[in-house]
């Protein structure tokens, strides 16, 4: 099951700007209770735990909101000078208001943490898992070609399908998830709202076309294969052809 | 939250059609940078003024706008001042020498060149604003295929793609057509081929282009997208004089070979596309 995310390693409020400067200087002052502990390795422990505090969505210990638009900005710059292919999907309960409505927050709260695991086993360690809102996640998957784009989406879906989660000592509760995926656009400088909302409204799509489904943005392939070159150059640049085009050029200019 | 997502704007707010309320529009765009978009752009709307038409230029490239040293005005108001409400649109207005019309993007968009919505409102504002005033508007859009670009040309009801005869020049524009035939469900596409060595080339450019989309383009509709050739412009020595002394061409060497076929070009976008019964 996951772990909250504030694992109370080190209480942040005991944490001083002198004790922290004073860790820095090794010159020990590590507040009692955690005196078994190296200065060095507390500060680093307190450091943890304000990134720990400040990137993950504290129920599901997934990338929160923050998180995910930087990832997200980040991925945007590679794209656009690399023209990599990356995935961005949202992911969404299907009838979650049903589940609180019936079995409690609580039970939602366990829904939301069990999807959460299954989750993180269905992505590579260089994806980044987020809680984006709600009952909506969203994955970011770099380096996504294309033709696995849709492969990925549908393994994520029949997991959670395929997942029973055990609320409480009587009930089990099957859930499925609608999912709306778009490809960053290659060699394009898109911004994270642009690519969001793509990928929004292929969720929305999802939903409507009846829930527990995927739909991925069709991508407009701007790429040229050598295939296509060679077709568009054979015949115009061809030594009998056009191949005297620049020598053409040429004599106009020493006139 | 409820059961369904919120359902969010789909992409354009606008369509073509009510982006179009008067002027015909007409984006310039080339795939490639360097291919004589601008001056294309600015000559073809001197060639238009002088047949009787009200054109406007519209500095459609928002990151790297250089229209005004084409035409080598100094805008005291630009879009940037639109939109960031110091100046109104009227006053951005700014007269060319080739007696069209022109508002200067400014070099602080390079802000905008990132496609938020706010910069998609203000731009379909100042379209729609502006479209009645005129026949025709001529947007100069940046190079390449960015979503500035893409945006930009979707408000255009044609789109005139600027080529030269270079092979990485048609690599770029075929493609950009590809992407406004898969994205944009265009269904033909103009073209103008610029520093064509000799007459034909132009024709044969295009046609070799057709063919490749023909093979590998799929549509939805199941019909591939259509070139329409409009006319070469030869290279010419006369160009490079223009553009050094910054001056447009036409007023410049008008009876040079390049004038001639813009005024020709010219002719021909005003026959098939301007020329509306009643």
């Amino acid at each position: 099951m996951p772990h909250t995310a504030s694992s109370p390693i080190v209480d942040l409020r005991d944490l001083r700007l002198d004790t922290a400067i004073s860790l820095v200087g090794h010159e020990g002052a590590v507040p009692p209770g955690h005196t078994a502990t190296a200065p060095a390795q507390y500060l680093q422990r307190l450091i943890d735990g304000l990134c720990d505090l400040s990137l993950k969505d504290p129920l599901t210990g997934l990338a929160n909101r923050r998180h995910f638009q930087a990832v997200l900005e980040r991925e945007i710059d590679r794209v656009t000078r690399s023209g990599e292919a990356a995935l961005l999907l949202m992911l969404d309960i299907d009838r979650f208001k049903q589940v609180n409505d019936t079995y409690g927050h609580l039970a939602g709260d366990r829904v939301l943490q069990a999807v959460a695991q299954s989750l993180s086993n269905c992505v590579r360690p260089m994806d980044t898992l987020a809680r984006y809102g709600g009952e909506e996640f969203a994955v970011v998957l770099p380096a996504c070609q294309a033709a696995f784009g849709k492969a990925v989406a549908e393994r994520i879906r029949r997991t959670i399908a395929a997942t029973p989660i055990r609320i409480d000592s009587m009930t089990e509760l099957n859930v499925t998830i609608s999912i709306g995926g778009a490809f960053a656009l290659q060699w394009i400088r898109s911004t994270t709202p642009l690519w969001t909302d793509r990928a929004d409204h292929q969720l929305y799509r999802a939903k409507s076309e009846g829930r527990n489904r995927v739909c991925i943005e069709e991508q407009p392939d701007s790429t040229v294969t050598a295939e296509e070159k060679g077709m568009l150059f054979g015949p115009l640049y061809s030594p009998s052809g056009w191949g005297d085009l620049t020598a053409m050029n040429l004599n106009d200019s020493a006139h | 939250m409820s059961d369904a997502p919120s359902p969010s704007t789909p992409t354009s707010t606008a369509t073509p059609a009510s982006a179009s309320q008067g002027a015909r529009i007409i984006a310039v765009t080339s795939g490639k940078g360097g291919v004589g978009k601008t001056f294309v752009s600015a000559n073809l709307a001197a060639a238009l003024s002088r047949r009787g038409q009200r054109v406007l230029v519209l500095d459609a490239d928002l990151g790297l706008a250089n229209l005004d040293v084409v035409l080598n005005l100094h805008p005291k108001i630009t879009l940037h001042d639109v939109f960031t409400g110091k100046s109104s649109l009227d006053d951005a207005v700014i007269a060319a020498p080739g007696g069209f019309s022109v508002v200067l993007a400014g070099s602080g968009m390079v802000e905008y060149s990132r496609l938020t919505p706010e910069v998609r409102n203000q731009f379909l504002n100042v379209i729609q604003t502006l479209a009645p005033r005129f026949d025709v508007i001529l947007l100069d859009t940046g190079a390449g295929i960015s979503d500035v670009v893409l945006f930009s040309v979707s408000l255009a009801s044609e789109v005139l793609i600027v080529a030269t005869p270079e092979p990485t020049s048609l690599t770029d524009a075929y493609a950009a057509i590809k992407v406004l035939a898969m994205q944009q469900k265009r269904q033909h596409v103009r073209m103008v081929v610029n520093q064509a060595a000799r007459p034909g080339d132009g024709r044969a450019i295009t046609s070799q282009l057709q063919q490749v989309l023909e093979r590998f383009v799929a549509t939805d509709s199941g019909r591939p997208l259509r070139l329409i050739h409009m006319g070469d412009i030869p290279a010419d020595l006369a160009v490079r004089d223009a553009v050094m002394r910054r001056q447009l061409l036409l007023l410049n060497t008008p009876g040079c070979p390049a004038a001639l076929a813009i005024s020709q070009l010219a002719g021909k976008i005003e026959e098939t596309l301007l020329t509306r019964a009643g």
